[in-house]
């Protein structure tokens, strides 16, 4: 006997849940996660250094984790700074996901830890998918990128609350066109702020951390476009959302027609439709 | 490449409904991928194969249902097919403080055909379609 069997599910609904589940628990203890995305080479590490340091010198509690494919120089380099810093091995994973992030934050993280800097893996496709529990995304891009980059990578620019630019000491040399750069950024995320910094010039130093410890204090962060859109799926019975069961031939509309949940779905269903933007990834 | 990741994720959700549904074979399984979703269909195609041998699903097709992104402006009207670059600014009024995405970053599995095995046959009466 052959049927079909609605499922609608979220294909990555462990992943949300598990970024929920993580997010309220730091959130309670007073700990705020950033989720750094970045191409390789864009300068995400010698940025994060110095604002490791600041935040250092000024006495709030930060530690970073970094995630690599293979090698260990970001964590080594990280750990200059004197703040706890955290090396995770991907093992060639392209990306991080909130329930690996929580495991490696269990026993390792200090306790009255304010901010913690996610270095996530070195790509700017696969980790604009994944939540991972943050309350602040953060995506960067040196000035040698390219003014198209936001249009080549629309997800991870388009979910992203804040924007860096690194490198603009450099800017004049390759001709960086910063105009071109930002409506780039505004068309795929109206509104988001664009921040210009430069590790090595000292441009913009202060700002990350800055923007990090409001949206720690509570202060609302920018609400990308495309991090609007209602999430209705995932929630079985709802049969709301233009999916008008045209079947095959083959489709047994006997009761044999089950709806089958699978484990997140069997808690109440008074669980918000629209969740707010930062945990609707 | 995440699309292995994602792949891997359909077929443990889908592994666990056949489980509970005592499903011999899955026999093939309907995605909804939106535009925005950040997935590439033909990557995911492959790595569905790759995760599905060896299970339940050893052999399942996957059909993939594409949705396009649109959007809509509350201030003014209709809606608009946002493409690819997005365009996520009202192209009526050039604004997007009231744009809001209808449709585009879909993920999700609809449905999955499987043949019922031993455990999961039950008796029936033929019954006529239901409307
Ligand atoms: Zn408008």
């Amino acid at each position: 006997m052959c049927r079909v069997v609605d499922l609608r599910q979220a294909v990555l609904a462990k992943n949300d849940v598990a970024a929920q589940v993580l997010r309220a628990e730091l959130t309670a203890r007073g700990t705020t996660v950033v989720n750094l995305l970045s191409s390789p080479g864009s300068g995400k590490t010698a940025l994060l250094e110095r604002e490791l340091l600041l935040a250092r010198e000024r006495g709030v509690a930060v530690a970073a984790l970094t995630a690599d494919l293979a090698t260990e120089n970001d964590a080594v380099r990280l750990a200059r700074s004197g703040v706890p810093v955290k090396q995770v091995l991907t093992d060639g994973l392209c990306h991080l996901e909130a329930g690996m992030l929580g495991r490696h934050l269990d026993g390792w993280l200090p306790e009255d830890t304010r901010l913690l800097f996610v270095e996530n893996v070195g790509n700017l496709v696969c980790p604009a998918t994944y939540d991972l529990g943050e309350s602040l995304r953060v995506v960067l891009a040196s000035v040698t990128e390219g003014e198209d980059k936001p249009l080549k990578y629309p997800t991870a620019f388009g979910l992203a609350q804040l924007v860096v630019v690194t490198k603009t000491d450099i800017a004049r040399a390759v001709e960086f066109d910063e105009d071109a750069f930002r409506a780039h950024v505004q068309q795929v995320n109206p509104g988001v702020e664009v921040v210009l910094t430069s590790a090595r010039a000292g441009e913009g130093l202060g700002v990350l951390l800055d923007r990090a410890l409001a949206a720690g204090a509570g202060a609302a962060t920018h609400t990308p476009v495309m991090a609007r859109q209602q999430q209705s799926h995932g929630h079985g019975h709802g049969h709301d959302h233009g999916h008008d069961h045209v079947h095959g031939p083959d489709h047994d509309h006997g009761p044999d027609h089950d709806h089958v949940h699978g484990p997140d779905h069997d808690h109440d269903h008074d669980h918000p439709h629209v969740q707010p933007a930062a945990q609707s990834r | 490449m995440h699309e292995m990741s994602i792949a891997m994720a359909v077929v443990g959700q889908v592994e666990e409904a056949a489980r509970a549904g005592g499903a011999r074979a899955v026999t093939s399984v309907r995605l909804r991928v939106g535009e925005l979703a950040g997935v590439v269909p033909d990557a995911l195609a492959f790595c569905f194969e790759l995760a599905c041998a060896g299970t339940v699903l050893d052999g399942a097709s996957l059909v993939t249902e594409s949705v396009t992104a649109r959007a809509r402006c509350g201030s003014c009207p209709g809606t608009w097919a946002v493409g690819m670059p997005p365009e996520l600014c009202c192209p009526g009024c050039g604004r997007a403080t009231d744009v809001e995405l209808l449709s585009g970053r879909e993920l999700e599995i609809l449905s999955v055909r499987w043949e019922d095995g031993p455990a999961g046959a039950r008796t029936r009466e033929p019954i006529p379609e239901e409307a």
